[in-house]
């Protein structure tokens, strides 16, 4: 009598925690975890969107590292306080580093000592996803780059792919090198590459990428290259710009007003 | 065959502890390097490949030079090489698992390397090299064994071996032509980014490789007294020759394009290897050391006289083997990342953990090149007997 009663305990304990978990799955809301819904209900179409970022250097201001302290805190991008384990999403860097391939001859000193927002430039032609031997790094249905932590090998072919220097690696346990913990965005192990995801999951919310909401400048300016209406692509069609390193047919989707 | 390797003189187990004592420092090392993270080596952000990737590089091309004696044996019926076809192969063994050793030690997380096959991605070259290589190890191997093995009950090799051999002749080239691709297609690294990079791999390969090879069988002539023949030697350095002169005309045929276009990129790898850039210069040395030993190596080989002589050859093939050692096996890779794309100049300095590692997969290379040829020669002097 007494073995019936616990085992059937136990089958009805196993049955209500399945009943839980395949809620969970047809209805979201009932889910112990929070799980992030898209801010969209359309369907993900392949090339339907292509997110672009527009940085207006102009409006940069010099010593502010707003845009940099935002993005590394919410990605617990860590800090090791040298060059050689450097991990980096974002960076300012001067005019001869950002733009090696462009005219540096008798520039106005205002554009050849203004500071430049480095990031991925989320390559439409990217060499690195193209290098990568397992797809751990690939173009999503929406043009970001992204990374999968968990496939990667950790054999560094995107680095030596990607003519921007838009990637870094885990040379060391990225944890011991973060000061204050966000619980935005998970840390990664030791050993595989990383870099700017485009804030792929404040995007999901509805929100712009951590670094365009810090910047006190209004100097970013993000959206959809694929939507004529939106704000970036009548920047784009109104001002001049550029993009870093043109020639190399990557087509970058991160575009500069110099 | 194998129980072969198992008996051997008192110097012959000195010569395999030694190796193991390495291979357990190189082991130890490689373990901290696990522990702590890549951060044990002189790579960094800016250097992120180094030692181990061009050790690989040099490596592959030391396989593909068992094609050397391939070709003009089984292609040609050269007799003369008879002795050393079995040296070829098996030194291609022993350098094909050194170049997967130094890949899966350059790896930040090598315990998921079997990624590459569980999602096998065409688009991308490490797919393609991690298959040549595999299949150039086991293609070597069997067709060595087998026909050892038929030496050895006096009988003839089995007909099925044949295609394989002639297989491995364009194999042999389709795996440092995938290596060669794993650089020369990626953009913004200018040194690299050259048609000519896979011919001028081949042209070193079979320079070093070959000189490798007479060194080889030198060695062996003193242990073992297992002579492969004089004019094998003679004719591996006649090719030798040639396909180093093909090397540093290629060379030469780099810093035309790079200094006579004056495009500022892709003058900078060969300022910084040869000349320094900004103040930095630690390779500067080593790559005219290399062009100074390869000249050296390629007055002597020129002169008949001096080829001939035992103690000349010798000199000879280390000099080349270690020019191209340098060019390839440092200089090319490290170049590659100086200066970086947003031109920024850092320099990469070996640490003594990736010294120990890279001895510790020279050792594994050596311990099974020590045993096969073991078996081998072991093999031939009883059917000689």
């Amino acid at each position: 009598m007494n073995e019936d009663r616990r085992s059937f305990i136990k089958k009805a304990g196993i049955g209500i925690l399945a009943g839980i978990g395949s809620a969970a799955g047809l209805f979201p809301a009932l889910s112990l975890e929070k799980t992030v819904l898209p801010a969209w209900d359309e369907k993900p179409e392949p090339g339907k969107h292509r997110w672009g970022m527009l940085i207006d250097t102009r409006k940069c201001a010099g010593n502010c590292k707003e845009c940099v302290a935002a993005c590394h805190f919410t990605h617990n991008v860590p800090d090791f306080g040298n060059r050689k384990d450097e991990v980096k999403w974002i960076w300012k860097s001067s005019y001869e580093h950002v733009f090696p391939t462009a005219s540096q001859q008798f520039q106005s000193p205002g554009v050849t000592e203004r500071p430049y927002v480095a990031l991925c430039n989320h390559c439409a032609e990217p060499p690195c996803t193209k290098a990568c031997p397992t797809e751990a790094t690939f173009r999503r249905w929406d043009g970001i780059v992204s990374m999968d932590y968990h496939r990667c090998i950790g054999c560094r072919f995107c680095m030596a792919a990607c003519p921007y220097g838009s990637r870094s690696f885990n040379w060391r346990d990225p944890r011991e090198g973060i000061k204050l913990a966000s619980t935005e965005y998970p840390t990664r192990m030791q050993g595989v590459v990383e870099k700017c995801n485009f804030c792929s999951e404040r995007l999901v919310k509805g929100l712009d990428p951590a670094c365009v909401e810090a910047c006190p400048e209004q100097a970013l300016v993000f959206g959809d290259l694929n939507d004529p209406g939106s704000e970036i692509r009548k920047l784009l069609e109104s001002t001049e710009t550029m993009q870093r390193k043109p020639e190399l047919g990557t087509k970058p989707s991160v575009f500069y007003i110099i | 065959m194998i129980e072969k390797a198992l008996k051997g003189s008192r110097n012959y187990w000195l010569w395999i502890g030694l190796l193991l004592l390495c291979i357990g420092a190189g082991f130890s090392a490689f373990s901290r390097q696990m522990w702590e993270g890549l951060t044990v080596t002189g790579m960094g952000r800016d250097v992120s490949w180094g030692l181990y990737i061009a050790q690989f590089t040099f490596f592959v091309g030391v396989a593909a030079s068992a094609v050397m004696v391939v070709i003009p044996y089984y292609l040609h019926n050269q007799k003369a090489f008879a002795k050393t076809v079995i040296v070829g192969e098996f030194m291609a063994v022993a350098a094909t698992l050194m170049c997967m050793l130094f890949i899966l030690a350059d790896m930040g997380r090598p315990d998921r390397v079997l990624n590459v096959l569980l999602y096998p991605s065409p688009h991308a070259m490490v797919f393609w090299d991690v298959m040549v290589l595999n299949g150039y190890l086991v293609i070597n191997l069997v067709s060595a064994w087998t026909v050892l093995g038929a030496e050895r009950k006096g009988v003839s090799p089995p007909a099925w071996v044949k295609p394989i051999i002639y297989l491995s002749i364009p194999w042999a080239f389709s795996i440092h032509t995938v290596t060669a691709f794993l650089y020369a297609g990626l953009p913004g690294r200018h040194l690299w980014l050259t048609a000519v990079l896979a011919p001028r791999f081949l042209a070193s390969a079979f320079a070093a490789g070959t000189s490798l090879l007479i060194l080889v069988t030198l060695i062996l002539k003193k242990t073992t007294g297992f002579d492969a023949g004089n004019e094998a030697r003679q004719k591996l350095a006649v090719l030798a020759t040639y396909a180093g002169v093909a090397n540093f005309f290629m060379i030469g045929t780099e810093f035309f394009t790079a200094f006579y276009s004056n495009v500022p990129a892709h003058m900078h790898g060969l300022q910084y290897l040869f000349f320094g850039l900004e103040g930095k210069s630690a390779l500067v040395p080593w790559m005219w050391l290399s062009l100074l030993l390869g000249f050296g190596a390629l007055a002597i080989l020129f002169n008949p006289k001096l080829r001939q002589t035992s103690k000349w050859l010798v000199a000879a093939c280390v000099g080349m083997v270690s020019s191209i050692w340098i060019d390839k096996g440092v200089g090319l890779v490290l170049g590659g990342f100086v200066p970086s794309p947003l031109e920024e100049i850092t320099e990469y300095g070996v640490t003594l953990t990736e010294l120990t590692v890279t001895l510790g997969i020279w050792a594994v290379g050596i311990l099974v090149l020590t045993l096969l040829l073991k078996v081998a020669v072991t093999v031939k002097k009883e059917q000689e007997a």
